[in-house]
């Protein structure tokens, strides 16, 4: 990519035209498809449906699925990476959460685990983390967390000169043309979220469930942690179920709802005299209609998000992306998005129902 | 608005030498432009050694421009400030990467950093002050980043006593420390106009409704408590923060900045308050003020969910900071 700076004024809206021309060398090497792994069985999933990379992480705090019953153990890792890498698949290390005071060297411990496990790469937030893994494995390949919150490329430029990385995952909060942007300026490979739960705060910049519960994404790796949710029942309203937060009440559901999990963003809160989502519906992220154009403007991974969902949702959701990504791959001028795909992934989604959140601009 | 210039005994109080200095943290709200202009105005005369200037929630915000917080800040430099320049907490556009090579390449003023961005601009060239949003929790980050040129550092709000204790107990740090400790917490950023979405418009047509609420908007929970505040693309703790009673505690462990961060009523008056806690005047402190908040908090502090108000064992009163259960 050579587009000079100064030829850039308000490159938004052309900065796609140039990459997609630009980028289209690179074409032959298709977009990887990136599986959420929160088991062993579901990491089997991810890789008999076609995933490209899987995504995993210890069971503890050094990363932001750290959910009971989650993650792997010394065995289940050891088999889990065997069974990827017979098959051909990538393992991937998620390590994307920030080193805490008293305790910052499990997660230098971490990163000596998943060298010594042999994973492929490690996804990593924290600069200080960042730099122990550079320095002390220099072959190791490092990509930038989601976490990380770098929404523009100088951001990412910065990562990469310090410490080469090879990949970063955007924050869902950039819109098509921003991602455009920020490709057109960077060496740097770009992962994407296609599917999953949608982030409506930037990644890495979210205190909401600490605020309520002590625990967020960036200290213990999770948000609206369950052993924080109570629900209770109105003895004076029949059928009507709260759901709350430690001392937070995120919503009310009437007899006649589906009560849905309290995650703090998700729930109907007063603003004046209006109950509604304040922040975001309850909905998943689906960019399946856009592939092709991630596809032109040089997108190099798709990662679908859900370590924390079941190994039918992973197996599911890894086989409609892998047909997509074939098909797109393939003949993209022909590329359209199949009934069968998005009736599955409704199936699964938050709410039974899908966004394509900032990547188009009205969302925002 | 805000309660009018010190009594002299205050301005008097101000030319004392204190252990640890006050900042004043950058205008997180949207107000009008003479509102601005009049507040920082007053602000020359207070006893805040370090003023953050500039707009740090919303590119689109433009009642001031550069040129303004620059004329601002050289004001407040005549008058003995020490003036930092923060940075966006967002950055998506190639304009907003414009400002922000303004601000980093303003070559008189600090500035803060708020995103990798703008330590990208700012390492090995200048000194800098590694804002809150950087996420540094653990030692092991604090030195990389004093190692890029941060001369400061502001702690992340998540952070505890007990954890800035550990990160701080190495005595050779050699930076400076600063710690959000009076106002509502900033506690998310996003993409999303929440004020925006509230009124039924897209952020790209917003009508600039954030004028509208010089302190945010209140979000509560379906049960009437007060809950988070929206202030456009941030959401802010309803509680207000407050560290008073804290701060001979930070003195003695090392803070060196303590930061007030600014609303539309009576932060000349929190100042004056927060200036006497660091000359060691509990009796300026013990005293509820008449202007105080409803419901402050201190939970983070305590290492306990941000929202509750701890008293000085780190205890939770029962009745207060959790609701009881119907």
């Amino acid at each position: 990519m050579t587009l000079s700076l100064e030829s850039m004024t308000d490159a938004e809206t052309s900065a796609q035209e140039h990459c997609g021309t630009d980028n289209r060398k690179d074409r032959a090497e298709r977009m990887k498809l990136v599986c959420p792994a929160g088991s062993l069985p579901a990491l089997t999933a991810a890789v008999d449906n076609g995933a490209d990379d899987v995504y995993m992480g210890i069971r503890d705090e050094t990363n932001a699925r750290n959910f009971a019953g989650l993650n792997f153990d010394e065995k289940s890792m050891r088999d889990g990476i065997r069974y990827a890498h017979t098959h051909g698949v990538r393992v991937l290390m998620a390590l994307n959460t920030f080193p805490q005071p008293t305790t910052w060297q499990k997660w230098q411990r971490a990163v000596d685990i998943a060298v010594d496990y042999g994973v492929d790469a490690i996804i990593v937030a924290d600069m200080g983390l960042m730099n122990y893994a550079a320095n002390k494995y220099p072959q190791l390949r490092l990509h930038l967390s989601v976490q990380g919150s770098a929404t523009n490329y100088e951001a990412i430029n910065f990562v990469h000169e310090r410490f080469g990385i090879t990949r970063a995952v955007l924050p869902r909060v950039l819109s098509i043309q921003q991602i455009a942007q920020v490709i057109a300026h960077t060496p740097v490979e770009i992962e994407a979220f296609g599917f999953g739960s949608l982030s409506i705060m930037v990644e890495g910049r979210c205190a909401l469930s600490s605020y309520a519960t002590g625990e967020s994404p960036n200290t213990h790796g999770g948000c609206s942690p369950a052993k924080a949710v109570r629900w209770e029942k109105k003895a004076d309203a029949p059928g009507v179920l709260d759901s709350h937060l430690g001392a937070v009440l995120i919503d009310r559901f009437s007899a006649d709802e589906r009560p849905g999990y309290p995650t703090l963003c998700r729930g109907r809160f007063k603003v004046n005299d209006d109950i509604y989502y304040a922040f975001e519906e309850p909905t998943s992220l689906n960019t399946l209609e856009l592939l092709p154009k991630l596809q032109d403007m040089g997108v190099k991974a798709i990662k679908i998000e859900g370590r924390q969902r079941s190994p039918s949702y992973v197996a599911l959701v890894t086989r409609v992306w892998r047909e997509a990504l074939n098909d797109c791959s393939s003949r993209p001028e022909a590329y359209q998005v199949r009934p069968a795909w998005q009736t599955a992934l409704s199936r699964v989604a938050e709410g039974n129902q899908c966004t394509l959140g900032a990547y188009h601009r009205t969302w925002k | 608005m805000h309660a009018g210039r010190l009594s002299p005994d205050v301005e008097m109080m101000a030319a004392r030498t204190t252990p640890v200095h006050l900042s004043l943290g950058s205008l997180l709200y949207y107000w009008p432009r003479d509102k601005v202009l009049a507040f920082y105005e007053e602000v020359e005369t207070w006893p805040v050694d370090s003023v953050y200037l500039g707009e740090t929630v919303c590119s689109k915000r433009f009642e001031l421009r550069m040129a303004d917080w620059l004329q601002i800040a050289k004001r407040l430099s005549d008058r003995g400030k020490q003036v930092v320049l923060s940075t966006c907490e967002l950055i998506e556009s190639e304009s907003d990467l414009r400002t922000l090579r303004k601000i980093t390449g303003n070559g008189e003023f600090l500035v803060e950093a708020n995103d990798l961005g703008a330590v990208h601009l700012l390492a090995g060239k200048t000194p800098f002050v590694a804002g809150p949003y950087l996420n540094i929790y653990s030692r092991m980050s604090l030195e990389f980043y004093r190692g890029l040129g941060a001369s400061r550092w502001v702690m992340p709000i998540e952070l505890s006593e007990a954890g800035l204790r550990e990160v701080l107990r190495d005595a050779d740090l050699n930076m400076e420390t600063e710690v959000f400790s009076y106002g509502r917490l900033p506690l998310a950023v996003s993409a999303r106009c929440f004020t925006a979405r509230y009124n039924n418009l897209s952020k790209d047509d917003c009508g600039f409704r954030c004028l509208e609420h010089p302190d945010g908007l209140t979000v509560s929970t379906q049960d009437d408590e007060a809950f988070l505040v929206m202030n456009g693309l941030q959401t802010q703790s309803a509680r207000v923060y407050n560290l008073i009673d804290e701060v001979a505690g930070m003195i003695a462990m090392g803070v060196s900045h303590v930061r007030i961060s600014p609303q539309s009523a009576h932060t000349a008056d929190v100042v004056a308050q927060f200036h006497a806690a660091t000359l060691g005047d509990a009796e300026a402190t013990a005293k509820p003020a008449p202007w105080a908040p409803e419901i402050a908090c201190n939970g983070y502090w305590y290492a306990r969910p941000g929202l509750e108000q701890a008293n000085a064992a780190g205890n939770i009163p029962a009745s207060h900071g959790r609701k009881s259960s119907t």
